[in-house]
């Protein structure tokens, strides 16, 4: 065990001499995204490892020390990296723990504060928590976000968000189960290997890894059949991990729906983008402002890569932020940035725009800005698009699976009923003033 | 064609129908399963044979608990919503809407536009369970329920969100002596409410409307609170004759799509998937044999109180009466706190009649050997139950368990009570109670909760129990509130769990809800190392060993733990010592009589629903009051910060200084306008603006915009702003104006200076949400009132783009406004100094009462500053103190600025010996999950106490006044505990 150092304030930190023999643990929420970005933070001399425990015992573990109106994903987070101190897998006193924290104003900032409270109940208060953050809250001599890292995190976020996009294309549709799995798999192999040699992470390389990707994936025998699609949007957290969403895509595949879950990447920018909007609403540093708009051009730059590998290669491409930008104006401004804010709105109107009316909003039970942004549009948004069939899905460590597919199911016998409204409308020549106001 | 048959199986009942080519019934059934869903449906469909037997049926299957039937099956599944409406569509033509109720969903069908289902969420009671739970609360049947319901004079409000909340506001109206009719009535009023809140969503209810599903075919009482509530006329609410088996029809009409089988196979394949399990969330027994069980048996049995016998005793006797929530408890003592009666049984509803009856069985068992030398009482009933009969002494439960338990432990310092609706924890420090817990409104499973879902099962709650002792694999139902735990016992039926495992399993969530949901305990150290448990809940075997196991430590049950409030009060009766007790003598008890009238009280806009009490002789007793007003007396006008700010805000409105030449503006009166509306009204009336507030927050003004709440699960003071907006739209304002604001003001007390996301962004779901702003000038920019250079720019930009308002104008307004906010914070802090000084003077003991600014609404705090002055102390609100602290790092992230001023009050309370804390925190507040914790260590890693008092839209203040009152003697208790230790 290394000497433990405290700051000015009391709060354990992560020093050098334990970044030599010490083991990060990371939670879990999107398991190819963050295998590589845990690749990548290894290549700087890290040891860490992504969580992969799940089921009851984590749940019960976070709902023994975290406080149980605290919100899902924080019971299942801390849950997740206190049963893993407790499984006796590592040893608790070469262990510290990795959390990202937004700085925003809703809950999800304080998770960090609710694991050091839960490592206290625990008896693990020697266990030190870094905080992963871009405002620069709680510095650790031993860890630091270089500029390199950062840069190749988004390299990885966007090499997941390419994966995520292409996989739930062919998936639904491959002949030979699992060949997709296998697929992502292989990708992974190969965009992995790389990362360790550290190849891939020029915007060259990185373009004909895109290819090779998707040709990989437009090699796999699919049919023609044609399916339902569905939407996944929510709280980032239940959106992606399915231990937060109990299984969520394996749910709608089986009930032979294509799901559709937009990526990550875009709520990167949306966190930059709030930085840049606060200062023009409220004022600010000019420079501040200067500074997050050329580093929101900067990462947008990969991901009108991406959107144009995937449509050079014939997948259908999601638009890019400024596109899910110009949808909201109407429903919310600029300024409604807490938890997803108007990111998440956007991506809905962004998958009605595309033809994918047929939408699962996830949330923590009482999560408070989809009150506003999620469960709050779906009024306006059914108002403005008719044919949009939003489902709002609770989740929480006593709502029950039956009742959540219950209703998913209600949404996908709707979607049926709704198409076949839709199909007769359209043949029949509309008058003008019922119209679906659509654009 | 083939016949179709359509099997509903819902949480509560299997619905078979048979359809023939002309869509007409041939058969028709509903029957409740009592969780044997799959048997109940192939029986039967076993039983219509001679209908079906050689034919070819198209077959399908629809329900909440049909999902799992069909999946292990075989046979087709239809989600039931879409059936029904596939039914709708056939029967019942032109139809606009259809509200459907299930034994524990609720349904919505809009038809015309574009289709729209819904159903309940996951936090929703307001259906067919809930109605059986109220039911046995009443100890009526369903059908006595409809009866008395409509031989209603009055309508409570009663909390609709789910059917926890709304005991706890039945049962004071009960125990306070409310009429049966009138409560049974609101209880459908509530499942109306609840409809229309939680499913509509903002699309308004009309036209042709069909009710459909099990409690609306068979409740008339409810069938009327819903028409009468959506004002339809006969045309225009249809109540087919089939209403309780829709789905079941709709299912059979779907089944047109799906092939069709040879009946016999169908059958075989439901009867054979009887059988099959899947696998369950399986947990360890909790006794592996019989031996085990005995020694726990003996163990605990001998924790008595001394033997005694009233058939051969002589001399002094003291009565204890703990007239509870559910049950009625007596007891007599003699001087050891030997018993020499006792009584325990459900109050029905009526306490008074139950303690006269056994009243006067005790003094017949008295004859002239004893003499009742006092008597006290407790518990909720306890104030109508001491004027009713002249007890000496009335006390606060906390108390009573406190003394009953040192009697057998007189170390205690831990002491856990489940009741039937409550449970109750506190620890014991320096002989003083301290930290209590009571369970939230939302997370009370209790005793109740399982022996109303004994009877649903089919059996009465001591078998119920005992069933799951040697249950060899209880199943997992999770620690959450009884509707979600409903729906886990779903899945594990589902899941083919069998009675006894669901019952071990009951048992244990009840202890794991206690340990991690209301005392949030990580290990046992937490709680004490003398722990007495009591509750008629910990009687259950069941309930105890899961609560030892739980904990990992042996705990002790007294035999009488179903009687201890009642034996505690008994025991402090005996320490009156008291030459004769007031208690009404045998005599007195022949013309006894007594006589319970509801009235709402109109002395202030409180409007307290009283409950007028009349004893023979004229005596008389008031209850459901909040002060002292209604009986006649003066109130009382002990300072009261809360009032005075209430006060001097609602006074912003108007044309002020200014002309009002350049129109009306609409200020809602809710959330951050509580912090902000000094700034606002001085800002627009400068600019001769006139400035117009929505009325005062009501019940009305709620129910008034509730049907455009899109979630259900949002904050009380959130959803109030409905129909404040509402309101303001039809007082004809020129524009109503209500900012967006991430931030608050920076008070340099927290590391950020945010709202929370409720707050910040309200105003963008009010526009999307509520169809009358459509039509109104709706101005809800986005706003920051930190910077100030920054925010009089910003602000011209916004006046001169809608008011054409000269830049220049606008900056000296905002200029203006500032002054105004900060006058008014220095208004409200020195009133604060001066209320303190007016205390220490008066020797009153001081309440910082800390929440938002906006809990100082009477409808969102339901009074509960009344209550606390009526108590006798002095009341301040947090603001008025936060200043005085600076800036001190946090455990948590300290980023709301409203929050921040609590953790800095709560500091400034641990610097001042005379002062204590109470916090205020909404239901569905998520960032008071974050600061209670820390609220709590700040107030006791000081030695003060923390006490928290949830509110929502519920009226019941019983738990806020035992919280107040168990305060009150817990201060009395240490301030007596000092003086022992100066002397």
């Amino acid at each position: 065990m290394a000497e433990l150092k405290y700051d000015e304030n009391g709060r354990l930190l992560f020093t050098k001499e334990m970044k030599k023999d010490y083991t990060l643990l990371a939670p879990q929420m999107l398991p190819d995204h963050f295998a590589m970005v845990v690749e990548i933070v290894r290549s700087y001399g890290y040891k860490v490892e992504m969580l992969e425990n799940a089921g009851r015992p984590v749940i019960d573990a976070g709902q023994k020390y975290v406080h149980n109106d605290a919100c899902y994903p924080a019971i299942l987070v801390i849950g997740q990296l206190i049963n893993a101190i407790q499984s006796g897998k590592y040893d608790p006193h070469k262990v510290a723990l990795v959390i990202t924290q937004t700085g925003g104003g809703c809950r999800a900032s304080n998770y960090i504060h609710l694991l050091r409270k839960a490592l206290e109940k625990a008896d693990l208060a020697f266990v030190p928590v870094i905080s992963l953050n871009l405002s620069g809250m709680e510095k650790n001599p031993g860890f630091q976000l270089s500029v390199g890292i950062l840069r190749k995190a988004i390299f990885a976020l966007i090499y997941g968000d390419l994966l995520l996009c292409v996989s739930n294309q062919v998936r639904p549709y491959e002949l030979t189960k699992g060949d997709t799995d296998t697929c992502v798999q292989q990708c992974m192999n190969f965009l992995l290997a790389d990362m360790h040699q550290g190849k891939g992470m020029s915007f060259k390389s990185m373009n004909a890894n895109f290819d090779r990707i998707t040709a990989a994936f437009k090699a796999i025998p699919v049919s023609q059949e044609e399916k339902v699609r569905v939407g996944v949007v929510g709280e980032i957290y239940v959106k992606y991990a399915p231990l937060g969403n109990n299984n969520l895509c394996d749910f709608l595949l089986s009930e032979g729906a294509e799901p559709v879950v937009p990526g990550v990447i875009d709520f990167i920018i949306f966190k930059i983008n709030n930085r840049e909007v606060d200062v023009d609403i409220y004022g600010g540093r000019w420079i501040k402002e200067k500074f997050c708009h050329w580093l929101q051009k900067y990462v947008m730059k990969y991901q009108h890569a991406m959107i144009d590998a995937l449509r050079r290669s014939g997948f259908r491409a999601p638009g890019d932020f400024t596109e899910l930008h110009s949808y909201i104006k109407g429903y919310l401004g600029d300024g409604n940035k807490m938890g997803e804010g108007w990111l998440l709105t956007a991506e809905m109107l962004e998958l009605i725009h595309i033809g994918v009316p047929n939408i699962v909003c996830t949330q923590p039970f009482g999560c408070l800005p989809n009150h506003i942004v999620g469960k709050g549009m779906i009024r306006k948004l059914k108002d403005d698009y008719p044919w949009s069939n939003i489902v709002a899905i609770d989740y929480d460590p006593g709502a029950t699976k039956i009742n959540q597919e219950n209703r998913i199911k209600l949404m996908l016998a709707n979607a049926k009923a709704l198409k076949k409204e839709q199909e007769l409308q359209s043949q029949t020549p509309v008058p003008s003033e019922a119209k679906a106001p659509a654009l | 064609m083939d016949l179709r048959v359509g099997i509903d199986i819902g949480s509560t009942t299997v619905k078979v129908v048979v359809l023939d080519e002309q869509n007409k019934l041939l058969f028709r059934s509903y029957e409740r399963h009592f969780s044997k869903t799959r048997e109940r449906a192939a029986q039967t469909l076993r039983s219509i044979t001679d209908i079906l037997s050689g034919k070819n049926v198209h077959m399908v299957i629809t329900g909440s608990a049909g999902l799992g039937v069909s999946k292990v099956c075989g046979i087709d599944f239809v989600q039931e919503v879409y059936a029904t409406a596939a039914a709708v569509n056939q029967y019942v033509p032109g139809t606009d809407a259809v509200i459907e109720l299930g034994g524990e969903d609720a349904k919505i069908i809009f038809f015309g536009g574009a289709l729209e289902e819904r159903m309940n969420g996951s936090c929703a009671g307001g259906t067919g369970a809930f109605i059986d739970q109220m039911a046995s609360l009443l100890n009526v049947s369903i059908d006595q329920l409809d009866e008395l319901s409509l031989k209603h004079e009055k309508i409570y409000p009663i909390a609709s969100r789910c059917g926890v909340f709304a005991k706890s506001d039945i049962q004071p109206i009960l125990n306070q002596g409310g009429r049966k009719e009138d409560v049974a009535a609101s209880i459908f009023q509530a499942v109306v409410d609840q409809t229309v809140a939680g499913l509509t969503q903002g699309r308004a209810l009309k036209g042709k409307i069909v009710f459909l599903g099990g409690p609306l075919h068979f409740l008339t009482g409810l069938r009327e609170r819903f028409v009468d509530t959506l004002h339809l006329d006969n045309d225009h609410a249809v109540f087919p004759e089939d209403g309780d088996c829709f789905a079941a029809m709709g299912a059979a009409l779907c089944a047109t799509d799906y092939p069709s089988r040879p009946f016999e196979e169908c059958l075989k394949l439901l009867e054979e998937s009887v059988d099959a399990t899947t696998a369950l969330d399986v947990m360890p027994p909790l006794f592996i044999n019989e031996t085990n069980y005995a020694a726990f048996l003996s163990r605990h049995n001998a924790n008595h109180p001394p033997v005694a016998d009233l058939a051969t005793y002589a001399g002094d006797a003291w009565l204890g009466i703990d007239a509870g929530s559910t049950t009625t408890k007596m007891v007599l003592i003699g001087p050891e706190g030997g018993i020499l009666f006792h009584y325990y049984h459900s109050n029905q509803g009526n306490p008074v009649a139950i303690v006269l009856e056994q009243l006067k069985e005790i003094y017949r068992q008295c004859g002239n050997r004893v003499t009742i030398k006092g008597a006290a009482v407790t518990g909720y009933g306890e104030e109508l139950i001491k004027n009713a009969f002249q007890c000496d002494l009335g006390l606060v439960e906390t108390m009573a368990h406190y003394k009953a338990a040192a009697h057998f432990n007189p170390q205690v310092d831990f002491i856990i009570d489940i009741g039937g609706q409550d449970m109750k924890c506190f620890k014991i420090r320096n002989g003083a109670v301290d930290s209590i817990m009571l369970n939230e409104a939302c997370s009370s499973g209790c005793g109740s909760f399982i022996e109303t879902f004994a009877k649903a099962l089919g059996y009465d709650i001591a078998s119920f129990s005992k069933l799951g002792l040697f249950s060899p694999h209880p199943v997992n139902l999770g620690s959450r509130c009884t509707v979600f735990m409903n729906s886990s016992v779903k899945q594990a039926q589902k899941d083919g769990a069998g009675v006894e495992d669901i019952s071990a399993g009951l048992s244990i969530s009840i202890v794991k809800n206690a340990v991690y949901k209301v005392i949030r305990a990580a290990n046992a150290d937490d709680l004490g190392k003398h722990i007495v448990v009591q509750g008629g809940t910990f009687l259950n075997d069941a309930v105890l060993r899961a609560f030892e196991q739980e904990l990992g430590r042996e705990v002790v049950r007294p035999t009488i733990a179903g009687l201890m409030g009642a034996f505690g009060a008994a025991l402090s009766a005996r320490d009156l010592h008291l030459e004769q007790s007031d208690l009404l003598s045998i005599e007195a008890l022949q013309s006894f009589s007594h006589n319970a009238k509801p009235a709402t009280c109109g002395l202030c806009t409180n409007h307290c629903s009283l409950t007028v009490n009349t004893f023979d002789g004229g005596r008389k007793f008031i209850s459901g009051n909040r002060c002292s007003r209604p009986l006649g007396k003066e109130k009382q006008t002990l300072p009261d910060l809360m009032k005075y700010k209430y006060n001097s805000l609602r006074s912003y409105h108007g044309k002020g200084q200014g002309t009002g030449v350049r129109g009306r503006i609409g200020i809602p009166f809710g959330l951050n306008m509580y912090e902000n509306l000094p700034f606002w009204f001085n800002f627009f009336t400068t600019l001769n603006f006139e400035v117009v507030l929505s009325p005062e927050s009501s019940r009305k003004l709620y129910i008034k915009g509730q049907h455009t709440i899109p979630s259900d699960t949002v904050c009380y003071p959130a959803k109030l702003l409905h129909g404040h907006v509402e309101a303001l739209v039809e007082m004809g304002v020129d524009a109503i104006w209500y900012p967006c604001m991430s931030y608050n003001y920076d008070e340099g007390i927290g590391d950020n200076h945010y709202n929370c996301p409720v707050v910040a962004y309200y105003p963008e779901l009010l526009a999307a949400n509520i169809p009358q702003l459509k039509e109104t000038r709706f101005l809800n920019p986005y706003v920051g009132l930190w910077r100030h250079r920054d925010c009089e720019k910003h602000l011209a930009e916004i006046m001169g783009k809608e008011f054409a308002i000269p830049h220049r104008e606008t900056v000296a307004a905002v200029q203006s406004a500032y002054q105004e906010y900060t006058s008014f914070l220095h208004d409200l802090r020195s009133m604060g100094e001066l209320y303190v000084e007016e205390a220490r003077q008066k020797g009153l003991p001081i309440l910082v009462v800390a929440g938002r600014p906006y809990h100082a609404d009477p409808e969102i705090n339901h009074g509960i500053n009344d209550l606390i002055t009526g108590q006798g102390f002095a009341l301040i609100t947090e603001d008025a103190v936060s200043w005085k602290m600076g800036y001190e790092s946090r455990n948590v992230l300290n980023q709301w600025t409203f929050q921040s001023r609590m953790y800095n009050a709560a500091r400034y309370v641990c610097a001042q010996p005379d002062i204590q804390l109470i916090q205020l925190v909404s239901f569905g507040c998520g960032t008071d999950a974050i600061t209670a914790d820390e609220v709590r260590s700040i107030l006791e890693a000081h030695g003060k106490l923390y006490t928290q008092l949830k509110i929502d839209d519920i009226n019941n203040l019983g738990a806020v006044k035992i919280r107040i009152r168990s305060l009150m003697a817990a201060m009395e208790a240490r301030s007596r505990g000092k003086d022992h230790g100066d002397s």
